[in-house]
């Protein structure tokens, strides 16, 4: 039984290396950095250290950097510490169709609160139209929330115009860069952003930390109340080991970036060649071009993305579905409707997201099980138009 | 989160096809909801006996199919009609609850074709 890892968009393994760093921090170095004897001093160490690396790798100061439980405490923190701060200037925020549930949901909590909401329009790609965007701004609009990259069709946004259109008009910017940390170079100063977010466990790095980057001078409201971590501002232990995890993660995946990133997109190309070539009546959802190295997602004509998804699974080939059924609900991905796919379509999209450790020889056998599964299915299928022959090429 | 009996049938579907001249023949969901299941039946003598379907959706909606079909052979056409999804789910060991919309369809499906079926038998006035 093959034993396939096609889904780095949802998590990664630990690396080695990053583990072995974290290793003193859970129990000879376990001490609490609040803590005032030299057990707390060395975790204070630790933490310090991690903070200025990341600060570093990405163009920030390391009083910009505050850790927290992952990206989606992360984005919940950006859009909610935003707005209440700027609560007194205006109550309206726009932020992209396509955003993670962590900000679409958490911006429909802030419409109950009295919060106006613009979800900005997509192009058939998942990009942005900017200018939808632009013509959305209103005087007192406080925020713009635009992802870096989309986490299911990877989709990589003009953030840079972004950026400019709201900076230049004083409105908080802020990027989710959770599917892009690792994949593509980040600097907050290029583009230049006001907050940014990002999460340890999707670069080789531990689950349960991430990041929120804050620039100096931008007001935010806190959501976790507590003591003094994080310079008062995210009550909580300080998650010493994980903090020091994701630093080394950040740093490895920020020095092997270019080669690392050009190995995954040969063996992802080579993956998509085959499948447009070989399997009829598929689509490949988002840009052509402009996407994260690591992602190919597919709508599989007349195929329901969840039976899909469980026929690679017993083939030993673990992917993604944004469909209804898989995620318990029965709406299709709302990226994928928001981009103007037909329903059927979205329920037939499948996410494959490739890592350092996948080969050719790899993306090789998920093709040819790939072409079993689908000509199954489409016998199975009341949709498979009968003048049309089931075949793979 | 499926039962080993699900995975079973969702693998090695039964029935899986159509029927040439059928008596009855159901078509229930939509491409929207991201499951269709189409049931074909042919009826000897008031007794089902043959039944097939083909289906788009979901690993439970393909296994209940599979088990649906397979229970209405060699019933009357009023046994089937009493093929709960309750029955179907228990065959299977059980459904996760967001799941349980997909056993609906089967028994919808199986009624429809029952339906056609009656329609169909009342048309040729016998």
């Amino acid at each position: 039984m093959k034993n396939i890892y096609f889904d780095h968009a949802a998590t990664t393994p630990v690396d080695a290396r990053v583990l072995e760093k974290m290793m003193p921090y859970f129990s000879d170095n376990f001490g609490n950095p609040n803590s005032q004897h030299a057990f707390g001093r060395r975790s204070v160490c630790a933490v310090d250290e991690a903070r200025d690396t990341v600060a570093s790798l990405i163009g920030a100061k390391p009083s910009e950097i505050y850790f927290t439980s992952g990206g989606t405490e992360s984005d919940n923190w950006a859009i909610r510490g935003a707005a209440h701060a700027n609560a007194q200037k205006g109550k309206h925020l726009i932020v992209s169709a396509v955003e993670h549930p962590a900000m679409i949901t958490t911006a429909k909590e802030l419409e109950k609160e009295g919060f106006e909401v613009t979800f900005a329009a997509v192009d058939e790609f998942g990009r942005v139209d900017i200018a939808k965007l632009e013509g959305a701004i209103r005087p007192d609009t406080t925020f713009i929330g635009v992802m870096t990259a989309n986490n299911e069709v990877g989709t990589i946004q003009p953030i840079a115009e972004i950026s400019a259109l709201a900076r230049e008009r004083g409105i908080v910017f802020f990027t989710d860069a959770v599917q892009a940390a690792g994949a593509i170079p980040l600097n907050v100063n290029d583009p230049a952003v006001d907050m940014l977010s990002f999460s340890g466990h999707k670069f080789y790095g531990p689950k349960g930390v991430g990041v929120l980057y804050v620039r100096s001078g931008k007001r935010i409201g806190k959501i976790i109340t507590g003591g003094h971590q994080e310079r008062s501002m995210r009550g909580g232990t300080t998650n010493v080991p994980g903090i020091v995890g994701l630093a080394e993660a950040l740093r490895l995946a920020t020095a092997d970036l270019s080669q690392n990133a050009a190995y995954v997109a040969s063996v992802r190309d080579h993956f998509i060649a085959r499948v447009l070539n070989e399997i009829p009546y598929v689509k490949l959802n988002g840009h052509p071009k402009d996407r994260l190295p690591n992602n190919a997602n597919f709508s599989f004509r007349y195929v329901e993305g969840e039976s899909l998804l469980f026929s690679l699974d017993l083939a030993g080939i673990a992917v993604s579905s944004g469909s209804a059924c898989s995620s318990g609900s029965l709406e299709p991905s709302h990226v994928l409707l928001a981009m103007g796919l037909p329903e059927g379509l979205a329920h037939g999209s499948i996410r494959f997201s490739f890592g350092k450790e996948n080969t050719i020889q790899e993306a090789d056998y998920a093709v040819d099980k790939l072409k079993e599964i689908i000509v199954k299915l489409r016998a199975l299928s009341p949709l498979f138009p009968k003048d049309l022959k089931n075949e793979v090429y | 989160m499926y039962t080993e009996k699900v995975m079973e049938a969702f693998q090695n579907p039964k029935n899986v096809g159509e029927i040439e001249n059928y008596d009855g023949m159901g078509m229930i969901g939509s491409e929207a909801c991201g499951d269709i299941m189409q049931v074909f039946i042919k009826v000897d003598n008031g007794v089902i006996t043959d039944a097939k379907f083909k289906t788009f959706g979901c690993a439970a909606a393909i296994a209940t199919s599979s088990t649906a079909t397979e229970m209405i052979r060699g019933m009357t056409v009023d046994e089937a009609l009493e093929v709960t999804n309750k029955k179907v789910i228990d065959v299977l060991g059980g459904l996760p609850p967001q799941k349980i919309h997909c056993s609906v369809l089967a028994e919808q499906a199986i009624k429809a074709a029952i339906e056609d079926y009656k329609k169909r038998h009342a048309a040729q006035g016998c």
